[in-house]
């Protein structure tokens, strides 16, 4: 796989236009993927950052606002910060993705899910977190982005050693 | 060599119920081996559902999805009988691919 | 000096054979009786838990934790062990190089057998367990043993397990006088202090299950080995009894024994028939 760095965020907007043009002008080389609208792509930067604002930032260009439709499930104490199980579920409209957020995680982000028409807005899946730390989900919908926030504690972390 | 992949799909008429495990280091790239070196990080980066020629569900992911990989997910849309299409690609380049029959 | 000493000695001798004669029960309550033991153990855990399910013991301490319950059901509807089941499942049925398998080796074809599982042989006047049952078939065969901790011989015991869910422990102590010793010896090996941190095996798991120890909850030794083997968050993998025993062991800072050791298969031989009629639960997710 070609390893792509994605755009900087702040110039995100502007460059979509100019790198669909630019993959209508390629067509269809072997590195494009099927889908290749520029926020399809792996967010690598966003997965980078270390901090949870910045990697909200990167990932969605602006800030979310709490809600109370959105529900985030996690336990109080996670068994082991190895496996924590964890889910969203929202009862917004027209949801195009869910993300999570360990705020005390090396790096922020720990998962983003596209949800195309048709898919129901809800999604379960299992993290790893180092420590304690705040948990937070973000549900954009309809181009707004929600939150729902939760401290999980971790007695184990899960991080290996 | 078996999958790395397992799913179970399954619909009740209007909603399909989609979960799968997935076979996966998920190696954070932080964790030392027994020797006292790096495990380089290797985890899954993409990981797409497609179903009808349509894609339903695309996962993002880091390194701080848990060793193993699970997710759940529902859509609508599809019947019983369908071809549920699951694929991973991780950040070594590597990937895996299956089709399963909506049960 | 020396006369003095042997008066003594036939004094003391003299004083415990009228002990024995004028004391029957005293020399009753000392004999090996496995069936008083379980039904003792079994009330003991049944009485400090009244809340629990009996057969829910064998789900370890998500039986003692409400909130670690949930997180286990979760798990499992699509468990972390279920590529080690499907492995087992494959290597089960998958021939030896001499064109025999492990059905070959076992009763009914090595199906829903693992509640029998250990035996104690009375040709070899040994305890017999899965695990080693199942290397010896691969000798037996001329195949090399596999690992008694981790990943072959977890995935093999996973499957058979699995094939004997909800079935009941059902551990025989056939009427031999070494079957009760090696009964008598695992109990022994339970409830004694080892280790830099003086602890028995009984010190977490009959006096405080549920409790935490440091971030871990403790499970109950009543069925802990009913849900053999694990899948164990804390390992990133699965484990077999033996790996169990040893970790146990490690973690109280005492020296670990060789897998299959006597004093390990007694052990579970212990811990097993005290189990009897519980369900075989295996394999199971731990934290």
């Amino acid at each position: 796989m070609t390893v792509h760095t994605g755009p900087h965020p702040t110039r995100r907007l502007i460059l979509q236009g100019a790198v669909s043009v630019a993959l209508i002008g390629l067509g269809n080389l072997p590195f494009v993927p099927a889908h290749a609208a520029a926020n399809d792509k792996y967010p690598e930067e966003a997965f980078k950052l270390k901090n949870e604002a910045d990697a909200i930032k990167a990932l969605y260009g602006r800030t979310a606002e709490p809600s109370d439709k959105v529900k985030l499930d996690a336990p109080e104490i996670a068994e082991n910060g190895g496996v924590v199980p964890m889910s969203v579920t929202t009862t917004l409209d027209k949801v195009s993705s869910i993300s999570f957020f360990v705020a005390e995680n090396p790096n922020a982000l720990a998962a983003s899910y596209k949800f195309p028409d048709g898919t129901i807005p809800a999604v379960a899946n299992r993290l790893k977190m180092a420590k304690t730390s705040n948990v937070t989900a973000i549900v954009e919908a309809d181009g707004k982005l929600y939150s729902a926030t939760k401290e999980v504690k971790v007695t184990v972390g899960g991080c290996g050693g | 060599m078996a999958s790395s992949i397992r799913v179970r799909a399954t619909s009740n008429g209007d909603i399909t119920e989609v979960q799968t495990l997935i076979q996966h280091p998920m190696d954070t790239g932080l964790v030392k081996d027994a020797k006292g070196e790096l495990i380089p990080a290797h985890y899954i980066q993409e990981l797409k559902f497609a179903c009808n020629g349509k894609d339903v569900f695309v996962a993002n992911w880091g390194t701080a999805i848990s060793k193993d990989p699970y997710v759940k997910f529902s859509f609508k849309g599809a019947k019983k009988g369908d071809d549920l299409t699951i694929s991973w690609t991780d950040n070594k380049g590597a990937s895996d691919q299956t089709t399963a029959k909506i049960a | 000096m020396k006369a003095g000493s042997a008066l003594l000695l036939s004094s003391v001798s003299a004083a415990l054979v009228a002990l024995a004669l004028t004391a029957p029960s005293v020399v009753a309550a000392d004999k090996v009786d496995p069936a008083t033991d379980a039904k003792a153990f079994q009330n003991f855990f049944f009485q400090k838990f009244p809340d629990v399910k009996h057969e829910d013991f064998v789900n370890g301490p998500y039986s003692m934790s409400e909130d670690m319950k949930r997180q286990w059901q979760e798990k499992e509807e699509f468990p972390p062990y279920e590529f080690a089941l499907d492995a087992g499942k494959e290597m089960f049925s998958t021939p030896f190089k001499n064109g025999k398998t492990y059905a070959d080796c076992f009763p009914n074809g090595g199906n829903g057998i693992r509640q029998n599982y250990p035996y104690f042989d009375t040709k070899e006047g040994k305890v017999v367990t899965l695990e080693l049952a199942l290397n010896r078939c691969r000798e037996a065969n001329g195949e090399a043993p596999y690992s008694y901790v981790k990943d072959e011989m977890a995935s093999l015991t996973a499957y058979m397990a699995f094939t004997s869910r909800g079935k009941p422990m059902d551990i025989k102590i056939p009427d031999d006088a070494r079957a009760r010793e090696a009964f008598e010896n695992g109990k022994r090996y339970f409830y004694t202090r080892r280790g830099q941190l003086n602890f028995s095996c009984a010190s977490c798991h009959v006096q405080s299950p549920g409790e935490r120890i440091r971030a871990e909850v403790l499970a109950p030794a009543l069925g802990i080995l009913n849900a053999m083997p694990i899948y164990r968050s804390e390992w990133s993998g699965m484990g077999t009894i033996s790996r169990r025993f040893i970790t146990c062991n490690s973690q109280t800072r005492a020296v670990p024994l060789e897998p299959q050791s006597d004093e390990y298969r007694d052990l579970e031989y212990f811990l097993s028939y005290v189990a009897n009629g519980l369900p075989i639960s295996g394999p199971g997710a731990r934290p």
